[in-house]
């Protein structure tokens, strides 16, 4: 799940800057993380009509970074759309440079914060898992990813600032080193941690494509 | 035999070693180290450069321990993984070598969100053991991270690591600083020690395994100089260990400055006594002053 959080409303408000706007939601990820499904965009949609903003349509795309879906459905919003300078997209970052793709001639504007890939831990909480590095390492670490959960991308950890189990720069959050330390005990594999990790080959993370 | 450093000289003579620590200016005045050197100089047998430690911006430590090999002293080069991918500390390690640094210290480093560049995007391309790693086969193998020859000279340094006898968790620590040795230390400079029972118990278990044979252990002394410092130290700096017998003593002092030296002095006392330690290292933060009496009284001031 890509995870994202809404700007501020004054932000947008900034952006949008009274011109008129058509807002986007995305069925999939910004739904479930309460920033882009229908609920939202009709709570912003009457925001910005109380702040004398007009709204020319709305649409949730199913979803926002299906490039072929949004063609789709953007057809029935075609009006709407020409009744706008702007478009609002409250999806993941992805989300926004799709319909850009799609809309050269718009102004678009990026709704959310784009933050990480993520479990959905609760229905209101959602925790990082992953940065997309190309290349899995969770079988070494007890099925707990340091690249993403250590701050300091430690392959060899835990460092010196791992205190009563929480991490040194958010005492909120676990050391991911711990948890790892814990998972190899239970598997019976501490003596991996033995094994001194290589630097990660960062080359995987390069890809900017993929075609089947 | 032949010695890389005169560090490595006095602690494989088994002499007990004294380091101290230099932190660089926040500005370009070469002065400001020269100063701190001049009052060091003759104490420590060499002495560390800090890189940008709590990730402040500070002068680079490359630049620090070239000021002090101008004055004829011997830097130990801290590098850190936060600032430079390795590609960056490898040629950091080269110029070095060609220099003449001699000792460097391999750290991961504080995050940047401690320091007064928050908003910096974080490198940590690889570790501290990886970067010991690297470094011992730049120096032993001739081969770069990726697999690439050294051309030329191989950077003939010492190196040391930092290890923490408090952190959590407390029971991989000891199989942390295996793992280090593993990698390439061959000196280890220790966080500050206040807590003795607990570093006496981790010390059991260095003596062990043997550890204290395979490396040098320098252990870090960090003299408390005021209440507001030992409450810094107890309650706010990750890693530290000052137990509430210390903090009391402070605390309830009528010369907190004169009672933290008494600890620290009781505390080297103690340490020089203890099997398997192979230095001290001293780490005085804006209370450099001290050093030169406090290595006096201890009986560690000679002729270096």
């Amino acid at each position: 799940m890509i995870i994202t959080k809404q700007k501020n409303f004054d932000e947008l408000l900034r952006s949008i800057d009274s011109k008129p706007v058509f807002l986007v939601g995305c069925s999939e990820c910004a739904t479930i993380c309460h920033t882009g499904g229908k609920d939202e965009v009709l709570a912003l949609k009457q925001a910005l009509e109380t702040k004398q903003v007009p709204v020319s349509g709305w649409v949730i795309l199913e979803p926002a970074c299906h490039r072929m879906n949004d063609k789709l459905m953007l057809k029935d919003h075609a009006e709407e759309l020409n009744n706008s300078t702007k478009v609002l997209v409250l999806a993941c970052g992805n989300g926004v440079q799709t319909l850009a793709g799609l809309m050269p001639e718009k102004e678009i504007i990026a709704g959310t914060d784009t933050l990480f890939l993520g479990e959905i831990s609760h229905i209101t909480e959602f925790n990082k898992r992953c940065v997309l590095c190309g290349e899995c390492l969770l079988d070494l670490f007890g099925g707990l990813c340091p690249v993403s959960q250590c701050p300091k991308s430690m392959l060899n950890g835990p460092c010196g600032g791992s205190s009563h189990g929480k991490c040194e720069i958010n005492s909120q959050v676990d050391c991911v080193w711990v948890r790892i330390i814990q998972n190899l005990k239970k598997q019976g594999a501490l003596q991996t941690l033995s094994i001194i990790q290589k630097p990660k080959d960062w080359s995987k993370a390069g890809e900017m494509n993929r075609r089947i | 035999m032949s010695y890389r450093s005169n560090l490595e000289k006095s602690l494989s003579e088994g002499r007990f070693a004294v380091t101290a620590e230099i932190g660089p200016p926040k500005g370009a005045d070469p002065l400001k180290i020269r100063d701190k050197a001049i009052l060091l100089g003759g104490c420590a047998d060499a002495f560390n450069i800090t890189d940008n430690q709590t990730a402040v911006v500070r002068m680079s430590s490359l630049a620090g321990s070239v000021i002090l090999l101008q004055m004829e002293m011997e830097p130990i080069m801290q590098m850190t993984c936060r600032d430079r991918n390795r590609i960056g500390l490898q040629s950091d390690v080269l110029g070095a070598a060609a220099l003449g640094i001699r000792n460097i210290l391999c750290i991961t480093g504080d995050h940047q969100s401690f320091g007064n560049h928050p908003a910096a995007k974080g490198v940590f391309d690889v570790d501290s053991l990886q970067l010991l790693q690297i470094i011992k086969n730049m120096r032993d193998a001739g081969i770069f991270q990726s697999g690439d020859s050294l051309l030329a000279e191989r950077p003939c340094v010492f190196l040391g690591a930092a290890a923490n006898p408090n952190a959590d968790p407390f029971e991989i620590q000891v199989d942390r600083l295996r793992k280090k040795i593993d990698a390439g230390a061959e000196f280890i400079q220790t966080q500050s020690v206040y807590n003795l029972e607990k570093f006496s118990a981790w010390m059991d278990d260095v003596r062990s395994q043997g550890l204290d044979k395979k490396v040098h252990i320098l252990v870090g002394i960090t003299p408390l100089k005021s209440v507001k410092m030992a409450e810094r130290m107890k309650f706010h700096v990750p890693g530290t260990d000052v137990p509430d017998l210390v903090y009391e003593r402070i605390k309830n002092a009528s010369d907190p400055a004169k009672e933290g030296y008494q600890i620290a002095l009781q505390t080297i006392q103690e340490l020089k006594e203890l099997k398997g330690i192979h230095g001290i290292h001293i780490t005085a933060l804006f209370w450099e002053e001290i050093i030169p009496s406090l290595l006096r009284e201890s009986g560690l001031h000679r002729q270096r």
